[in-house]
């Protein structure tokens, strides 16, 4: 859908050097405001984050963070609001369990889990948020380009067309 | 085909200085679906509102998205523009390249490019929003105040007068706070009592005040206009229907030498109390963890005296449940505490200036009730540690203010004032004494304040030192107090006979724990959050939950009482409509795919799922779905995460939605 764009801005990236590219899941009561709270006291960090809110960290799925890296990110920050402080009482206890719970799955899948960051920012932390990014992109760019995803899909694309080629002499 | 309009805001210079606003444009108008992407100065101006209702007109656009600054400021303000031309305010959005973008970034390329990626993944977003209608609740039309300070008993008068019932809870045996406490008052030196009491009485009588005294809120649930509240009533262990206030209990019992709360450990009470005389309700408690009766079954001797059978040892801790529309918390403030009970090991006894360890450093509420007329001295200035009259008082402010190394970064206000009052006090009943004081500086921005302080230092010939103090020893019966006269550069030492350590105020030590059971905010210093510091000032950005008073920062009694009177017009005006708007963020159920695995009846926070039969129309059962109230949903979309096979969605915040967004950042 923004194919038109990315291929015009692409030549000119590849010849740029290599930045870090982070997406952000972050709940609209503690994190965002706490990204908004860094905004407001003009507290300068990284640039290479996108934020993409949802209501409560108890509503990101797993296969966003899946999606993300098919997506091309290198890395991916999740993060709501502290225990005990969910807005919604108990959403951010709900993240916290299924990530705990799906964490050696996407490890297992190759997807590295050093490249998810957790971590609670309340929406008085600004400068936590700001420290978060940094600390995110200096790590993410430490780790290098998330190359691995794409490999997954060329075995996958291969191992697909070995069946379908099996099928046809079968 | 989508046709959605951009509208790239400047904010001034806030968003044009570092991000590329005309590029941004230029950019994301080659985004499919979009046919209009333009920049202006000030997009939430009149001009700038109307640049978009021309265009939504003009193209016929079916979505909008606004990048400017963050949808906490101003999304309320595009929807309702939207919604002017006709437009379902849902379909409005904004990508929130300020406070997320241009003010965090120096680096106007990358801060370029961030932007217009922000512009892409909502341009993405709203392409699948939905047209969405709005909630309709009623409203239950009383009120909550939790807190009977000051700013606690405005609230609940200013509401009750405008004939709506409240529930006033106050942990303490009586209602009046600190201010109940303090001797008298800046700038106009009245005596606190005689403004508060009639107050407190008003309360009282109110008909349409129900006063909970020595209870506590135990639970909050529910939302704005429906919120269901459980409220501790703890055991007084004296039934308030019989007794009188006649005091017989309180004389004869034999526990008199408990340091009482009320005057700052400067005075004593006993195990059944009252407060203070003035105390509204008059009924005393039992102090549980006091009395003989209760620590060694002994003494009964309050059941004794009282003629009118109104001792009720057996009394038990009750659960009341009211319901209420609106919540307004008014907890106050703690002083920030340099005596045993600090948790930094480093500040107890406040380092060198040895409070707790010599009895004759004393804090500023302490002071205020050996001045207070009905204190412990009823009046009179005299030492803790002899009772003799002090000749020299050195005054020392900011003590935990201003200086996180020792204490608070923050400035807790009215120290400044309170300690000109209480040197110009002390100056007036020991007219041959010396009052010093140390500052760092006057801070005396208020009506009158000012010329409050210059009264004390030309009229009433209070010292003013500027310089801190090191250093507080003993000499003999006096102290000295070592520190410094930044202004002539100098070392000073006094010999003082007292000294009062104006310390800086702090939450209600429970406030964290109350915030977590309404759902609400504290800051870092733990004061509560109001929903926008310029024009939020009394609202939460919970909906329906209202502050005032110091539990929001450091607060004088003018404040204090202003935002108690805002936060009850506030409520008001949520109890001038019978029935609200609620968001219409909730999520539903697919019943085609729904396979009845009760993962999302389970995970929902809010018991807003239950289970659905569908039947045919001959009444058999075709199968069980889960099925989501409207009503009770909150919109939090844990139920969605969980859903084994996506049969429920949030709308707003959809699979599809969120999975395009993503896209959207994509490298394609």
């Amino acid at each position: 859908m923004s194919n038109e764009v990315k291929t015009e801005e692409n030549p000119a990236a590849s010849e740029k050097e290599w930045q870090p590219k982070i997406i952000a899941f972050v709940c609209n009561w503690c994190t965002y405001a706490g990204a908004d709270l860094a905004g407001t006291s003009r507290i300068v960090y990284e640039p290479h984050v996108r934020i993409i809110k949802l209501p409560c960290s108890g509503r990101i799925d797993v296969s966003f963070i899946v999606k993300a890296f098919e997506q091309g990110a290198d890395g991916v920050i999740v993060s709501g609001c502290h225990p005990g402080d969910c807005h919604y009482t108990s959403g951010n206890y709900h993240a916290r369990r299924r990530f705990a719970g799906f964490r050696d799955l996407l490890e297992f899948c190759g997807f590295e889990m050093r490249r998810v960051i957790f971590s609670w920012v309340s929406a008085a932390e600004g400068k936590k948020w700001a420290d978060l990014v940094n600390e995110a992109v200096a790590k993410i760019r430490e780790l290098g380009p998330f190359k691995e995803y794409q490999k997954l899909l060329a075995e996958d694309i291969r191992a697909k067309e070995e069946t379908s080629s099996d099928r046809i002499t079968g | 085909m989508s046709r959605i309009g951009v509208f790239i805001c400047h904010c001034g210079e806030n968003i044009a200085r570092t991000v590329d606003v005309a590029k941004v444009a230029e950019e994301t108008a080659k985004l499919p679906g979009v046919v209009v992407s333009v920049d202006y100065k000030y997009m939430c101006s009149d001009p700038g509102q109307n640049m978009i209702k021309e265009a939504i007109k003009e193209h016929k656009l079916d979505g909008v998205v606004v990048a400017a600054c963050s949808p906490q400021m101003h999304e309320p303000t595009f929807r309702a523009a939207v919604a002017e031309v006709g437009m379902n305010p849902y379909l409005c959005e904004m990508a929130n390249i300020r406070e997320h973008c241009s003010w965090v970034h120096h680096d106007r390329e990358q801060a370029t490019e961030k932007a217009i990626d922000l512009v892409r993944v909502m341009v993405e977003k709203v392409k699948r929003n939905h047209e969405l209608l709005p909630i309709v609740v009623p409203v239950t039309k009383r009120a909550l105040v939790i807190g009977g300070g000051i700013a606690g008993i405005q609230a609940a008068l200013d509401i009750a007068s405008g004939g709506h019932e409240v529930v006033l809870v106050e942990r303490q045996p009586s209602i009046g706070g600190n201010m109940a406490r303090l001797s008298e008052t800046f700038p106009t030196l009245d005596c606190s009592q005689c403004i508060l009491t009639p107050r407190m009485v008003e309360v009282d009588r109110d008909p349409r005040i129900t006063l909970y005294t020595y209870a506590e809120v135990e639970e909050v649930g529910g939302f704005v206009g429906n919120f269901k509240v459980k409220i501790r009533q703890k055991a007084k262990s004296v039934i308030a229907d019989l007794c009188t206030g006649c005091g017989d209990c309180w004389n004869k019992c034999p526990q008199k030498r408990i340091p009482s709360e009320f005057e700052a450990g400067l005075g004593y009470r006993t195990a059944i109390y009252v407060p203070f005389p003035q105390a509204v309700p008059n009924t005393p408690v039992i102090d549980r963890e006091r009395c003989l009766k209760f620590l060694k079954d002994k003494c009964g001797v309050c059941e004794k005296v009282c003629t009118l059978n109104a001792i009720d040892y057996t009394m038990e801790d009750e659960i009341i449940e009211v319901e209420v529309g609106a919540i307004v918390v008014a907890t106050g403030y703690d002083l920030f505490s340099v005596g045993k009970d600090q948790p930094n090991e480093k500040l107890k006894g406040y380092g060198e200036y040895n409070y707790d360890a010599y009895p004759d450093v004393i804090n500023g509420m302490q002071f205020e009730r050996l001045l207070s007329a009905s204190g412990p001295t009823q009046g009179e200035i005299r030492r803790p540690s002899d009772g003799k009259e002090p000749k020299s008082v050195v005054f020392i402010s900011c003590v935990g203010s201003r200086d996180p190394e020792k204490g608070l970064e923050y400035c807790s206000k009215i120290c400044c004032m309170y300690i000109a009052k209480h040197a110009m006090l002390y100056k007036h009943k020991v007219p041959d004494g010396q009052p010093y004081v140390f500052y760092i500086d006057i801070r005396a921005g208020g009506k009158n304040y000012e010329e409050f302080v210059r009264r004390a230092i030309e009229e009433d010939g209070v010292l003013y030192i500027r310089g801190r103090v090191s250093r507080i020893y003993k000499d003999g019966e006096q102290l000295v107090v070592v520190g410094a006269d930044t202004l002539s550069d100098s070392q000073v030492q006094i010999r003082a006979d007292m000294v009062v350590l104006a310390t800086g105020i702090v939450p209600n030590r429970d406030a964290y724990e109350l915030a977590q059971k309404i759902g609400i905010a504290c800051g870092s210093e733990g004061f509560y959050s109001e929903a926008h510091p310029k024009l939020r000032p009394v609202e939460t950005t919970t909906a329906g939950i209202y502050l005032a008073g110091a539990c929001q920062a450091p607060k004088d009694i003018p404040d204090a009482v202003a935002q108690a009177s805002a936060a009850a017009s506030k409520v008001q005006l949520l109890f001038s409509s019978d029935e609200l708007e609620r968001e219409p963020i909730i999520a539903s159920v697919n019943e085609a795919t729904c396979v009845h695995c009760r993962n999302c009846i389970r995970v929902c926070p809010y018991s807003a799922i239950t289970d659905k039969e569908i039947k045919d129309k001959d009444g058999n059962l075709i199968k069980m779905v889960a099925e989501v109230n409207r009503g009770l949903c909150m919109g939090c979309g844990v139920c969605v995460a969980a859903c084994p096979s996506k049969s429920i969605q949030l709308a707003g915040f959809n699979d599809e939605q969120v999975f395009a967004e993503i896209t959207a950042l994509g490298s394609g």
